[in-house]
């Protein structure tokens, strides 16, 4: 086996600085507002960053709740209509529609989560914004919950229109979510 | 102070330039790697080297930037400004560990 190779510690240092136009982007569209759809898109926004890839989180429909101070630690996944819903036992749909059910099965789902070490969703998010995600909220969105910006997470950048976002995410790599 | 880099020609590497025996590690071939990676490193990141070794002995496994950032108590921004690129893979490079695996 070779020794130190510099010429990638080269390559790799001069990578390492923010800003560059020939950087590998990463424009994740957050579409989804349960609990168990939060998490894909925070954790591909962190391992981007820990990998020196640049990233922008776009949170549109559903996925506004992600950044809305109401909602973001009491996101919900679904026990009606919901086709893998049998994560450690079977819950019928019947079942699964009585009151308090939806909660029980969010509350379960936290736990789990919280075992392998990921943090709730308003914590990742602020581990995001900290290791350098880009957070936009849509504001069409916006519009039409009848949010207003103090409604949204302090730390989010912009609330941003569709001409933006495909401004915005050119040359990235866009993952719909 | 001038560092020499001439250490680091005679220990294996992989191919990403993580050092293969951990025990070929000493402060100066982390030093060497850093200032090869054109990091001047602080006491910050002597720090954070430090407890990332230990993390690896004791667990076998170099620790994520979150457990870093929890154990020593130093934010996730503050972590980025020390070493830009990504925290955890770039502090192991230099502690002469295996990359961090897992999804946080």
């Amino acid at each position: 086996m070779p020794g130190f190779n510099r010429e990638i510690a080269k390559a790799q240092a001069a990578g390492a600085a923010e800003g560059q136009p020939q950087k590998r982007k990463l424009f994740l569209i957050c579409s989804k507002g349960s609990l168990d759809m939060a998490y894909p898109p925070l954790i591909l926004a962190n391992a981007a960053r820990a990998n020196g890839v640049e990233c922008s989180m776009f949170f549109t429909f559903w996925g506004l709740d992600i950044i809305t101070k109401a909602k973001i630690n009491g996101l919900h996944v679904a026990t009606v209509g919901n086709p893998n819903m049998h994560p450690w036992f079977h819950i019928p749909t019947m079942v699964g529609g009585l009151p308090g059910m939806s909660a029980m099965a969010s509350a379960m789902m936290r736990q789990e989560i919280a075992k392998l070490g990921i943090p709730p969703v308003g914590e990742f998010l602020q581990m995001c914004k900290d290791a350098g995600v880009k957070l936009y909220g849509c504001l069409a969105t916006v519009d039409m919950m009848r949010l207003k910006r103090e409604d949204l997470v302090d730390y989010l950048d912009d609330v941003i229109d569709a001409n933006q976002f495909i401004e915005m995410s050119e040359g990235a790599q866009i993952i719909f979510i | 102070m001038s560092i020499n880099t001439s250490i680091l020609d005679n220990l294996e590497f992989d191919e990403e330039n993580y050092l293969v025996n951990a025990s070929d590690w000493t402060p100066e071939v982390g030093a060497a790697i850093a200032h090869e990676l054109g990091l001047e490193l602080t006491d910050q990141h002597w720090a954070v080297i430090n407890f990332a070794r230990k993390e690896y002995e004791e667990s076998g496994e170099s620790p994520t930037i979150r457990r870093i950032s929890k154990g020593l108590g130093i934010g996730t921004k503050e972590l980025y400004d020390l070493f830009p690129g990504g925290p955890g893979k770039i502090a192991a490079q230099i502690a002469g560990l295996k990359k961090p695996t897992g999804c946080v």
